[in-house]
């Protein structure tokens, strides 16, 4: 004999979104110590952190699956459904932007000029750490869902995203930096090679964008 | 009369039959939200369900009783001949049942209130006449269909915007529930025992003024709302817990109050559903030993007893193995949403149950859940699930109505 009243409680997103929002994270972490094994010239290094970046997104392509087919139309949520898809897209975003640089990096044995390589790998944590602010912003999704997004847990996350937008303008700051350092050396290099350095750099920037567009997705969710 | 050993006995086994389907499947509904919270342990949940359902039944049964076994047949046509009442009474059982029986195993969500009460319409209409039916009284218990859900959810809705308003948003949610859930907890004890007061203690020999009643029922939401203090006192924050979900004790605070509302839905379950089974039981055997239809006297305590004992014999059978899954099925629903959808549906059942209205427990507390939906408080509700549940009494009860039809010509070839 089946229960009906357990059917009318459509499975929660919550627990799935904070697991996705991880896996992208993990994905942007591991890009340092894919560039940090670059710069040492360990290329088998290189290739594991790209094997790892890879399985993370295939993990979090697997949750957003899951997370898509559980959401119905006929779905009845305190947020809107379209907002929730939008939030996890920026977040899938970071993993892709993850995988397409380690692609590159490997495929290109791309190395990073050693004039910049300071302010290059500062700027690969930074973007990370934009990343870890948006995980962290969405782990407070739950929390959220309880207090059906008013109130001090709704001006708690509003801090967070107003830190991961300070984040994220510094790493606007410091891709200006990165480029400018790359543009005084780009003679000395194989034009293609400082090409892909510019995409490459580029790329970095996007996974900072995509945490603060996690930030204003969050932002959209909270009741005014 | 002729045969009324059999009658008494047929509407007794049938009657019982009935009770124990609602104790198998009808209860884990109304535990469902006590569970799915994880408020309670299984194990807890059923011995609050066997206390409270039977103690509902007993207490508190008496009014809905009445109005099934003659509430919605006017009898005055059948002075002649009562064993056409006693057929489409022992017929409206067994077409119940048997509906039921298919639904549940089907999966469908049907209402046992839906069932009887078709089926007694049913048979009126066909075995009696158009005129045997009060269509007063079945009008405004159709009314009372559509507006036991509304009023569930207005009341949840309410209930939940005033816990998010008192406790969840604040800076300090913790020090807040521990102030405000007792006055919850009272505030629940207060309208069961105020109704059960009101309407069911009579037949137990209790005659309370009004004055009495309000009286007697703020003591016991005190006395009540003072143990839940002492249990919530003793909560000790979970800093590990809480920094992966920071609500974590305050949820715990309105755990205790979830025990509380749990009571009070097993309670008010049991007052209201219990006539479904018993009340065609209470209008065969008043006629058959007395031979006459107009009954004036009361519906007999050991009437409820036996309903009241079928619901637990349900319980302790089947029910608990459905109640067991449904834990493992509900995921995320806290016991601030918990009791706030509970606390609406019991309010608006007990109320039913006191004026003697036959309402969907299953209906009531969906609309009590939505209610809680409406203010932001639960992740996700199937709007395709609680349309069927909503849309299944208009198929129940034309089926209801022709299963008793055909029971009602095959008893009365048998026996007339």
């Amino acid at each position: 004999m089946a229960n009906y009243i357990s059917k009318v409680f459509g499975a929660s997103p919550v627990a799935p979104m904070q697991d996705h929002m991880n896996a992208c994270y993990k994905a942007a972490r591991e890009l340092l110590t894919m560039f940090e094994c670059s710069i040492a010239d360990d290329w088998s290094g290189v290739g594991a952190s790209r094997e790892k970046i890879v399985a993370l997104e295939q993990e979090a392509d697997e949750y957003k699956k899951q997370i898509r087919g559980q959401l119905p139309k006929s779905l009845f949520m305190p947020v809107p459904r379209e907002d929730l898809l939008n939030l996890l897209w920026a977040q899938d975003q970071i993993a892709n932007t993850a995988r397409d640089i380690s692609g590159l990096v490997l495929s290109r044995k791309m190395q990073i000029p050693e004039g910049i390589r300071v302010d290059f790998l500062e700027y690969v944590t930074r973007n990370a750490d934009a990343a870890k602010m948006a995980r962290k912003s969405v782990r407070e999704l739950d929390e959220l869902y309880n207090t059906g997004f008013r109130g001090a847990e709704a001006a708690f996350v509003e801090a967070l995203v107003d830190d991961l937008d300070r984040i994220e303008n510094e790493t606007d700051e410091m891709q200006t930096e990165v480029r400018n350092g790359l543009f005084a050396v780009e003679n000395e290099l194989p034009p293609v090679d400082v090409m892909f350095l510019y995409r490459v750099i580029e790329l970095v920037g996007e996974i900072g964008d995509m945490s603060e567009r996690i930030g204003r997705r969050l932002e959209l969710l909270l009741a005014h | 009369m002729e045969y009324s050993f059999i009658y008494i006995g047929l509407a007794a086994a049938f009657g019982l039959f009935m009770a124990w389907g609602i104790g198998a499947n009808d209860v884990a509904n109304a535990m469902a939200t006590s569970v799915g919270s994880r408020a309670i342990t299984i194990k807890q949940a059923l011995i609050i369900a066997a206390v409270f359902e039977f103690s509902g039944a007993v207490l508190a049964g008496g009014e809905v009783t009445k109005t099934i076994r003659k509430g919605i047949i006017d009898a005055s046509s059948l002075a002649e001949t009562p064993e056409l009442l006693i057929f489409g009474m022992l017929a409206a059982l067994l077409a119940a049942g048997l509906w039921l029986l298919i639904a549940s195993q089907r999966g469908w969500p049907v209402s046992t209130t839906h069932s009887i009460v078709g089926a007694i319409i049913g048979f009126a209409i066909v075995g009696i006449g158009m005129d045997a039916v009060s269509w007063g009284k079945v009008g405004a218990i159709v009314a009372s269909w559509v507006a036991s859900p509304l009023l569930a959810g207005v009341l949840s809705f309410l209930l939940f915007s005033s816990v998010q308003w008192l406790i969840l948003t604040r800076p300090d949610p913790l020090v807040r529930a521990r102030r405000y859930v007792p006055f919850y907890i009272f505030l629940a004890a207060f309208v069961m025992s105020l109704v059960t007061l009101f309407k069911g203690l009579k037949h137990v020999g209790l005659d309370l003024t009004t004055l009495q009643c309000y009286l007697v029922s703020i003591g016991f939401g005190i006395v009540v709302a003072l143990i839940g203090k002492v249990f919530i006192n003793r909560i000790e924050p979970n800093r590990k817990a809480e920094k992966k979900f920071h609500y974590f004790t305050v949820e715990r605070v309105f755990s205790v109050l979830m025990v509380v509302t749990a009571c009070g839905m097993a309670f008010a379950h049991g007052s209201n559903d219990v006539a479904n089974a018993i009340g065609p039981v209470a209008a065969v055997i008043s006629i058959a030993q007395e031979g006459v239809v107009g009954q004036k006297a009361p519906v007999s305590i050991w009437i409820l007893l036996l309903g009241g004992m079928g619901i637990v014999v349900g319980l302790a059978t089947y029910g608990r193995h459905v109640i067991a899954t449904v834990g493992t099925k509900i995921t995320h629903l806290t016991p601030s949403r918990g009791f706030a959808a509970e606390l609406g549906a019991a309010t608006t059942i007990v109320i039913a149950s006191g004026t003697g209205i036959p309402i969907s427990t299953t209906h009531t507390l969906v609309g009590a859940i939505l209610g809680v939906g409406m203010a932001r408080g639960i992740s996700a509700i199937d709007l395709s699930v609680v349309g069927r549940i909503f849309l299944s009494w208009i198929i129940t009860i034309p089926i209801g109505s022709v299963l008793a039809i055909v029971f009602f010509y095959i008893l009365k070839a048998i026996f007339g």
